[in-house]
């Protein structure tokens, strides 16, 4: 082996304080009397915001539905003790274009669809999904950095062509993001879509421009309760209702650190139930860009034998990342295989109002 | 959970005799809660106080320990709920079953698949725990030629499944000298199955369904003497299994001073579900949410891998992440000539980069600076991977000593600190490598020294 093993002292960062011990359980001070077993439900003094996406004719939108997402006041499908209104919602994320990255694996799974964003997001619409995800390129297939008009004309698409409701991603440059969010903004003025990713150095923009058109954010820390509570004060000081803003905690995929974003996500959903009302958001993440990214997602040759049938391993790293996720709040999973898809939305009817 | 200084305070005699060195009684609490003192301090202290004391400060989760030495898991001993109030210590086992109704061919096959089953995760191997035997026969000699065969195959954890004692202790027969766990005890066979655990000095597995019905029995079997418990409460499906395990988990840790349900849960993800899919996404939750023991009812690398890195994940340490030393690390035996690549020493990022360097088949050498166990873009973000430190550690490393040349192979992620890069280590000339380690072998099939 390469590597001697070291034990170094703690990073400063990680050591936050404990969760406080300010919840209540019914059980303080009570035995477990002879065989009778009270059944240790937590008193919760929060809840997660419920928040609406999309917007039927009704509202001034197009969309076939809306999605209500968050409003539980339990931990994740512990309907004994308080509901769980919401369903977590399954999102597939599309793009503008044929994307030069993804694992063959993706490329072979949705085929032809890739070549024209309007079909990609029907072939979405029919797997019977809550939402679609847009996320736009930096550049073109030609090379050429994207343009705002490039990618109003994509989402015009895109709308025209399901009526599922929207999620819009920029390619995750602060220049970029800005210039493109605030024209796909106003293209889809109306439709109660989420912009994203809305963080601590574009925000201002991004809230003005949902606040313009009628829309929503979705707001990314990097997995940090102080961070991601700190941006939700900050959009809403520039006046976006609540109600319209998710929260994304940040996700790394399973074995590249998902256990961070797993505790980040528990820490900021106790938060919330404890009546931390910054902290009430619903929380969407993306583990299937996580989990695509990965070496055991995109690789299939000169790989070890332990690692399996390339095809069976790189559906379960996505579909059991995905499922850490759900259990520790995910209100909205984004993921990008239709099998993973059909996955965890079988976990998701197995899991949601199954007490009630 | 331990006791406060004021639940202590009110079992202490309350005299202030002083006798233990304190001042007063509630001092003496007040140090025994913080453990800064031994009860046995005072004399005056009553028998029951005492073992209401000492049950209290017991582990609210029995530790239970299964297999020979060698191949030992323990699992139990947990005090959290939430792993990030401190950490979940005892990783669950991951077992594979195998039934007496399989061909014994079969079964020898997947108990040798089970057993040889092992792969690298970041520098560490990970394994499969054992096997569990089930008796589908509830034929004594059946079973125990099933047991005896995959005894031959795998000296890992054993978990023998029998309803009827007599069957059960066929199987026993043929496991002397390591400790399996049998289940299961029920209402209907508790006393037989205790005497069998009480002769074989093994653990109990009880299966009741919910959790009155367990703790009644736990109840009657801890009277019968046995200390070593695993509990089934009965639930299979997801939703079923999360609330009971939450519970069960929680009446340990909170409910004082009587923990009859203080013990490790045993699940079983293929019961509940009816695919090989279905089956690893409750194993999955089981990982996170408070199982100890998953026997699971499919064995396929493609599935064991990825619940064998979630179970690392889930349990490690979230006060201390997992580092590896910073340094000069020489891959493939490199000369002078050879290629110059620097990362940091967050151990995923060291062994996902170092792994791909190795299987490129060239040789070259890696640079590891101290980023205080951040990834690349984490410890840029924090200060601890950024121009300065990166000039800093090739400047002190010795590493000029070594190689010939001047050109440093700095991670895609972090390609905007080339200028500044040049700027600081003045001479040299830096090269922005992939942004994905996945691509490092093309990338390295590139290089000219
Ligand atoms: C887990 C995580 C954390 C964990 C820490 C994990 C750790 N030990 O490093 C925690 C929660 C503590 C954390 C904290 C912070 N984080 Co953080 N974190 C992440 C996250 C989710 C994953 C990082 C990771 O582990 N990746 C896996 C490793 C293996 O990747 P890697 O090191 O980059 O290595 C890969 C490549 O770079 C390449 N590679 C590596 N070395 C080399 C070398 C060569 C030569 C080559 C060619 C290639 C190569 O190979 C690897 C595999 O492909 C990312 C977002 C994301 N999803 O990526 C954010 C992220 C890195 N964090 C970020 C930030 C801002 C922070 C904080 C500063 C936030 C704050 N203010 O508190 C803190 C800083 C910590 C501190 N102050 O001490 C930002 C960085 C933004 C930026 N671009 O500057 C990110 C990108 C999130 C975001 N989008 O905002 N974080
Ligand atoms: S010895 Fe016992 S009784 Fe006397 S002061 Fe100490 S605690 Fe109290």
């Amino acid at each position: 082996m390469l590597t001697p093993w070291a034990t170094i002292p703690l990073i400063s960062a990680i050591i936050q304080p404990a969760t406080p011990g300010t919840y209540d359980t019914d059980l303080e001070g009570v035995a477990v009397m002879a065989v009778a077993v009270a059944i240790p439900k937590k008193k919760w003094t929060g809840q997660v915001r419920d928040v609406v996406l999309g917007a039927t004719e009704a509202d001034g939108g197009t969309r076939s539905k809306t999605v209500s997402v968050g409003g539980e006041g339990t931990l994740p499908f512990l309907d004994f003790e308080a509901p769980m209104p919401n369903a977590p919602r399954v999102a597939v994320e599309i793009k503008d274009r044929r994307p030069d990255d993804w694992s063959p694996i993706l490329l072979e799974a949705w085929g032809d669809f890739m070549d024209d964003p309007a079909e990609w997001a029907k072939a979405v619409e029919k797997l019977d999904v809550d939402l679609l995800l847009l996320s736009i390129s930096l550049t073109d297939a030609e090379g050429s950095e994207t343009t705002a008009e490039q990618a109003r004309s994509t989402v015009r698409k895109v709308l025209d062509s399901t009526g599922l409701p929207l999620v819009v991603f920029g390619p995750g440059q602060t220049e970029k993001d800005i210039e493109i969010l605030v024209a796909v903004a106003e293209e889809a003025a109306g439709e109660r879509i989420v912009l994203g990713v809305c963080d601590d150095k574009n925000y201002k923009t991004i809230v003005a421009a949902a606040m313009a058109h009628g829309h929503l954010v979705d707001a990314r820390a990097a997995m940090d309760v102080n961070l991601a509570k700190q941006l939700n004060i900050l959009i809403s000081d520039v006046g976006l209702p609540l109600d319209r803003v998710l929260m994304d905690p940040t996700t790394a995929a399973l074995g590249y650190g998902v256990e961070y974003g797993y505790s980040a996500m528990e820490r900021l959903r106790l938060a919330a139930l404890q009546g931390d009302g910054m902290t009430q958001q619903p929380m969407l993440v993306t583990p299937g860009e996580e989990a695509w990214r990965m070496k055991e997602a995109k690789v299939g040759e000169d790989v070890p034998e332990a690692w399996g049938d390339w095809e069976e391993r790189a559906i379960s790293w996505e579909t059991l990342t995905a499922t850490t996720l759900v259990q520790s709040g995910a209100d909205v999973v984004v993921l990008r295989h239709p099998e993973s898809v059909r996955r965890i939305k079988d976990l998701i009817s197995k899991l949601w109002k199954k007490g009630e | 959970m331990a006791l406060t200084g004021l639940e202590i305070y009110k079992l202490l005699p309350k005299t202030n005799c002083k006798d233990c060195g304190f001042p007063t009684c509630l001092a003496f609490a007040m140090k025994l809660a913080a453990k800064q003192a031994e009860l046995s301090a005072c004399p005056h202290v009553t028998e029951e106080a005492k073992t209401a004391l000492e049950s209290a400060s017991a582990p609210p989760i029995h530790l239970i320990k299964l297999g020979d030495d060698e191949h030992k898991i323990e699992v139990g001993n947990e005090t959290e709920l939430h792993r990030h109030n401190k950490t979940f210590y005892h990783m669950p086992g991951l077992l594979v079953r195998v039934r007496d109704d399989q061909p014994l061919t079969e079964v020898e096959e997947l108990a040798s698949q089970v057993d040889g089953y092992s792969v690298d995760y970041v520098g560490l191997t990970l394994n499969l725990d054992g096997v569990a035997v089930q008796s589908v026969s509830e034929d004594p000699s059946t079973f125990a030629n099933c047991v005896k065969a995959v005894r031959a195959k795998t000296k890992r954890a054993l978990i023998l499944l029998a309803e009827n004692p007599e069957v059960m202790e066929a199987g026993l027969a043929e496991v002397e000298g390591t400790t399996p766990l049998i289940y299961a005890a029920t209402a209907e066979n508790a006393e037989a199955m205790a005497t069998l655990a009480t002769e074989h000095n093994a653990p109990l597995a009880i299966r009741a369904n919910g959790l009155e019905a367990l703790a009644e029995l736990v109840k009657e079997l801890k009277d019968a003497g046995v200390e070593n418990m695993v509990l089934d409460p009965g639930a299979r499906d997801f939703h079923d299994s999360l609330v009971l395990l939450t519970q069960i988990r929680r009446l340990a840790l909170e409910a004082k001073p009587d923990r009859l349900l203080g013990y490790p849960v045993i699940t079983f993800p293929g019961e509940g579900t009816e695919s090989k899919a279905e089956e690893s996404m409750l194993a999955s939750q089981h990982i996170a949410k408070y199982s100890s023991l998953i026997v699971l009812d499919h064995f396929d690398p493609a599935i064991a891998y990825p619940l064998l890195a979630l179970r690392q994940n889930i349990y490690t340490d979230p006060r201390q992440p997992v580092q590896v030393t910073p340094g000069i690390y020489e891959i493939n035996e490199p000369g002078s000539d050879d290629q110059l690549l620097i990362t940091t020493n967050f151990s995923i990022t060291y062994f996902s980069v170092a792994n791909e360097v190795e299987a490129s088949g060239r040789p070259a050498w890696l640079l590891i600076a101290d980023s205080e166990g951040l990834s690349v873009l984490t410890g840029w973000a924090a200060g601890k991977f950024d121009a300065d430190k990166i000039a800093t550690t090739v400047k002190t490393s010795g590493i000029s000593e070594k190689v010939g040349h001047k050109k440093l192979v700095i991670p895609g992620a972090v390609s905007v600190l080339s200028g500044e890069l040049e700027d600081e280590l003045g001479g040299w000339q830096i090269i922005v490598g992939p942004r994905e380690a996945v691509d490092i072998p093309a990338f390295m099939k590139l290089w000219e020294a």
